[in-house]
């Protein structure tokens, strides 16, 4: 079914009929668009014009000193400030490799379920679960009964492997909160690569194996060409929310031990919540926003294929 | 459920191999799925022990259980899970009401530049809620919202609305030609095109649609943690704060943790075709 | 047929959101009330840290007694932990948000925000006129410690200074005895000796990263050691031989004697550790006494106190309190008063008592209390030595030498909340094992340089 086809536009309409009813006709088309259109554009831009014009002000919490123009030092305080472009690194790294291991996973599990076999619908059921937990309520739970190096499951079950009481949360701080991320958002992943394996028609698959090709070959050549968009499609979700992880990071962690687990949106939080500076947490999310527009742009392409998969 | 097929003919040696083919096959998967399960069954299991008996080593597997924390859970919640529930059910509300038309305008009668009116929601969901939360703190002080429950079901809105109109047109966009063309040849107006033909046939994409924002809004902490203080606090505010600075706590906050979740783990396994077909944007027919 | 359904389906959930609508907009209260008015009546809004003394006693009893008792007042509580509840309070009175009309705050806070004038006076406002509330009762070093310019700005709720806490089975059993004043290489042999790797800690310390957790002991180390955080000149003393010392001392003993994980340890999950006989020797809050009295009564019997232990100097241990602050300009101010006075009075200390027994009141606020026969019997094994750690703090003072700042085991400058933090982050790291004492006293200094002098002293 998934015949990539050129783009639907209604055929033009103003060939026949009169210029003002054609003008319209088009503000009738916009209209629906309209409410949500507007909406969007108050909610979102009006704060990002705010925070705009606070980065250019030296704004405090901690002083009773009114907020004053200060030009462009909070700018420079983000440019020279390591801390600023660790917490970036750190969070490509999580959303990398949370976004990668997690579809791994997801191509795995997709595979598993996509055979019949006995109580198939209860183990979808267990492992989409994850995905439903709230997860400042995984995060606990991992960081306190699964991860606790005194009292927690992990240290149990590891014991035969030769682990002693590994303190995660210290030692493993980054890990343990990649290791979370993918928990919860490997099941997202399963069920748009399920889907994809589910829509693969079936008489293909058949004539590969009358042809006496392999499992392995099948999947290579057939299945994993089909499984693109889908598999793009995943990773470009995953990535716009696991991008913006905080509540692993701040029920976990904390950001630490130093600041080996701080990702940007805790170093933001950090900067309004701890040292009160509005300031330059408006600059750091102003620089946020040009970076975000510019790896946005390398996704636009991606974007497009998936614009087109919408259509078929 | 015709795992164990039978076919004619079939030579044992083979149907031995392929039974247990399919047998390990079946092993695997429930493998697979308990051990990716158990943190989630841990915690179900800590919720209901003694605190004593959650932080012992070795952990204990079997312990009187009790209630006592889902008493302390719910004699605290209260507060929270109301504005937890109001927020979502509000937020997903105001959500599809604008999201089913502006779909509309992007999928059966798109607008010219449908696919820059697409990629503007997109965008939204792109930039960082986080860069701007000291001006939103402040503009919410500025006009009253703070510590408002409008305030969160506003954002919330804003937060879940781009996905909602992509996923919305998406399931639009299925609605077969033929049936639009009899609608149109009937005399049917955009109104009765939308109700009487459109919205039945993409109503289950509406569920699976509000069922992700449902998600989403329920789940969402850093928000509510930042502009909230006692009128609008939500249930994850309500987690965060029930990790106490001194005292015990691990079977405490397994039982609140299996509580918040309850809802939407509930809503999830009800769902959970809706749950695919939406996450999969209505590409599985 | 479907149609008819969703349509009715449709009108109902209109007419849900429309209900919701309307109970929100009644129910909401939206931002706290307008300025100033001095209602002794209406609803107040306390933030408090959450702590077993204020979520087991206060809020159970607030609701119980005191509610009952001002028919006209509502107490509602916003709960935190002590992080998220400095975040919340700070953004509070500096933006003048008014969402609380009683906030907790610590010798930290009270001084700042009195300068600042984001705090009622208590003294002048109430105090003067409200004979009850018997100011001279308070604790003189708690007290000073909470006022700004002799004039006090929070009433405090309980107080507490540092000690150690041991146990006496485990010292008898390996022929080790604990003198009343120990120095830090002392202890250090001690843990040495009664350290059993996976079963028993040598000793029990702080490591969570925090200004209020692991730095709040590191610092009391420091200023024995004879280092400090700024010299009479601001500049930031955190590379010193005295300091790297200190640290050094601190973060190996915690590695080679400690218990595991202790990056993510305070108060929590250590009194948790402690009660359950797996740490020798407890280096903490002396407020734990009361914990460990009421929740592990068996441990509890076993428990031998200690002074916090000194190298250079004759004391060392901390100084806090958790006390109770109204913001300049809430409304119904005269209600938040009627609530600070009485979750601060003697009568609530009896209140207490009568509930929960006399050991598990809150401790060193008040002198009635330490000189009432029934909390002397109760308090026996702990009481004097919590009376005298208390005492013989001295905040304006703390270190070897002559440094600029106030405070014990924290600098009372604004800066503080963020470096205090920032450093405790690098020290956590250190005691993960992820960098080095030095590496992390490199970054620790660095970010300490980034202010200076004159934002340090003027702010």
């Amino acid at each position: 079914m998934a015949v990539i086809d050129s783009v639907a536009a209604p055929p033009p309409t103003t060939e026949v009929r009169p210029h003002q009813v054609s003008r319209r006709e088009r503000w009738q088309l916009r209209l629906p668009l309209l409410p949500a259109l507007i909406y969007t554009i108050i909610v979102t831009q009006i704060p990002f014009l705010v925070t705009l014009w606070y980065s250019f002000q030296s704004y405090f919490w901690n002083t009773p000193a009114p907020a004053h123009f200060t030009g462009l030092s909070n700018y420079k305080t983000v440019f020279t400030d390591p801390a600023f472009r660790g917490s970036l690194v750190r969070s490509v790294v999580m959303t990398v490799v949370a976004v990668v291991v997690a579809m791994i996973l997801g191509v795995l599990f997709a595979v598993l379920l996509d055979r019949k076999f006995i109580g198939r619908s209860v183990v979808r059921t267990l492992i989409i679960t994850p995905f439903l937990i709230m997860p400042v309520a995984a995060a606990l739970v991992w960081a306190g009964p699964m991860l606790d190096p005194n009292f927690g499951l992990l240290n149990y079950l590891l014991q035969p492997f030769g682990v002693h009481h590994v303190a995660w949360l210290s030692t493993h701080a980054l890990g343990s909160v990649i290791v979370v991320m993918i928990w919860q958002w490997t099941p997202f992943m399963t069920l748009i690569v399920l889907a994809g394996l589910q829509s693969q028609p079936a008489d293909t698959l058949e004539a590969a194996k009358v042809d006496g090709a392999g499992a392995f070959a099948t999947f290579r050549e057939l299945t994993l060409p089909h499984l693109r968009p889908y598999i793009e499609l995943g990773i470009l979700l995953g990535s716009v929310y696991l991008v913006n992880v905080f509540d692993a990071v701040k029920a976990m962690t904390q950001g630490g031990p130093g600041t080996s687990s701080t990702n940007l949106p805790y170093y933001l939080y950090q900067q309004v919540n701890n040292a009160f500076d509005i300031g330059g947490a408006a600059a750091t999310g102003v620089v946020t926003v040009i970076l975000t527009i510019i790896v946005a742009t390398f996704a636009l392409r991606m974007f497009a294929r998936v614009f087109q998969f919408e259509e078929a | 459920m015709t795992a164990v097929a039978m076919r004619e003919n079939e030579p044992t040696a083979l149907r031995v191999r392929r039974l247990s083919g399919q047998a390990g096959w079946a092993v695997l998967a429930w493998v697979v799925g308990i051990a990716f399960f158990l943190p989630v069954l841990w915690m179900v299991l800590t919720a209901f022990k003694p605190e004593s008996a959650a932080q012992t080593w070795p952990p204990k597997f079997t312990f009187s259980p009790t209630l006592a924390q889902f008493r302390l859970v719910f004699s605290g919640w209260g507060p929270y899970v109301a504005h937890s529930a109001i927020a979502t059910v509000v937020s997903t509300l105001l959500v599809l009401v604008l999201a089913v038309p502006a779909a509309y305008a992007l999928s059966v009668h798109p607008v010219g530049r449908w696919r820059d009116g697409l990629f503007f929601f997109i965008s939204t969901k792109m930039l960082p809620i986080v860069a701007a939360i000291g001006p939103l703190y402040v503009i919410a002080l500025k006009t009253h919202l703070l510590d408002s429950i409008w305030l969160l079901i506003i954002l919330y809105t804003a937060m879940n609305l781009p996905l909602a109109v992509w996923m919305i047109r998406s399931f639009m966009l299925e609605v077969p030609k033929e049936m639009l063309e009899a609608a149109e040849l009937d005399g049917a107006g955009r109104i009765r095109e939308i109700t009487e033909v459109i919205m039945p046939v993409v109503s289950p994409g509406l569920v699976s649609t509000a069922l992700i924002c449902v998600i989403f809004a329920w789940n969402e902490l850093f928000l509510a943690l930042n502009l909230t203080v006692t009128n609008a606090a939500t249930l994850p505010m309500f987690l965060i704060s029930s990790v106490p600075q001194e005292g015990l706590y691990l079977a405490h906050l397994s039982a609140a943790a299996t509580v918040a979740s309850v809802p939407v783990i509930i809503i999830g396994w009800i769902a959970q075709r809706s749950l695919v077909r939406g996450l999969s944007m209505g590409a599985i027919k | 047929m479907r149609y008819p359904r969703v349509r009715l389906r449709a009108i109902g959930a209109v007419g849900c959101v429309a209900a919701l609508a309307a109970l929100t907009a009644c129910s909401s209260g939206g931002s706290g009330g307008s300025s100033g008015s001095n209602s002794n009546s209406g609803t107040i809004t306390v933030a408090v840290v959450s702590n077993p003394l204020i979520t087991g006693q206060m809020i159970p009893l607030t609701s119980s007694v005191f509610e009952k008792q001002n028919p006209g007042i509502k107490v509602k509580f916003a709960t935190y932990t002590e992080g998220d509840l400095r975040a919340a309070i700070e953004k509070n009175v500096s933006t003048h948000s008014n969402a609380f009309n009683v906030i907790m705050i610590g010798p930290y806070e009270a001084p700042l925000f009195a300068k600042n004038g984001w705090l009622t006076d208590l003294s002048k406002q109430y105090i003067a006129s409200d004979s009850s509330y018997d100011a001279s009762d308070l604790l003189p070093p708690i007290a000073k410690a909470l006022s700004y310019k002799g004039d006090l700005y929070a009433a405090p709720f309980y107080g507490e200074s540092s000690m150690m806490f041991y146990n006496k089975t485990l010292f008898q059993q390996a022929g080790l005895t604990m003198p009343a004043n120990p120095t830090w290489t002392q202890v250090a042999g001690f843990a040495a000796k009664l350290n059993q790797p996976g079963k028993v800690a040598g000793i029990c310390l702080r490591g969570l990263a925090g200004w209020g957790d692991n730095m709040a002991a590191l610092d009391t180390v420091v200023n024995t050691f004879g280092g400090q955080w700024f010299d009479m000149n601001w500049k930031p003393q955190l590379t010193s031989p005295a300091f790297e010392a200190a640290t050094n001392f601190y973060v190996n003993l915690v590695r080679k004697y400690g218990e595991s994980g202790a990056a993510n340890d305070s108060f929590n999950q250590l009194l948790t550790l402690y009660g359950q006989g797996k740490c020798a020797m407890w280096y903490d809050a002396t407020v734990a006494a009361t914990s460990i009295a009421t929740t592990y009564p068996a441990v509890y019997k076993q428990t031998g106190y200690a002074l916090a232990p000194v190298d250079k100097t004759k004391s060392s241990g901390w100084l806090w309190s958790w006390a109770l602050g109204i913001p300049q300009g809430v409304s119904d101010s005269g209600a938040a008063w009627k609530f600070v006075s009485w979750a601060t009075s003697k009568q609530y200390d009896q209140l207490v008592a009568s509930k929960y027994g006399w050991s598990a009141v809150p401790p060193g606020t008040r002198t009635s209390l330490y000189d009432n026969p029934s909390y002397q019997q109760a308090a026996k094994p702990f009481a004097a030595i919590t009376l005298q750690s208390i005492n013989s703090t001295d905040p304006e003072h703390p270190t070897l030498n002559p440094v600029p700042y106030v405070g014990v085991q924290y600098v009372d400058i604004p800066q503080f909340e963020s470096l205090g933090l920032t450093v405790g982050q690098q020290i956590a790291g250190a005691i993960a094992g992820t960098e080095s004492v030095s590496q992390a006293l490199q970054a620790s200094q660095s970010a300490a340089s980034q202010y200076t002098p004159a934002e340090l002293s003027g702010g």
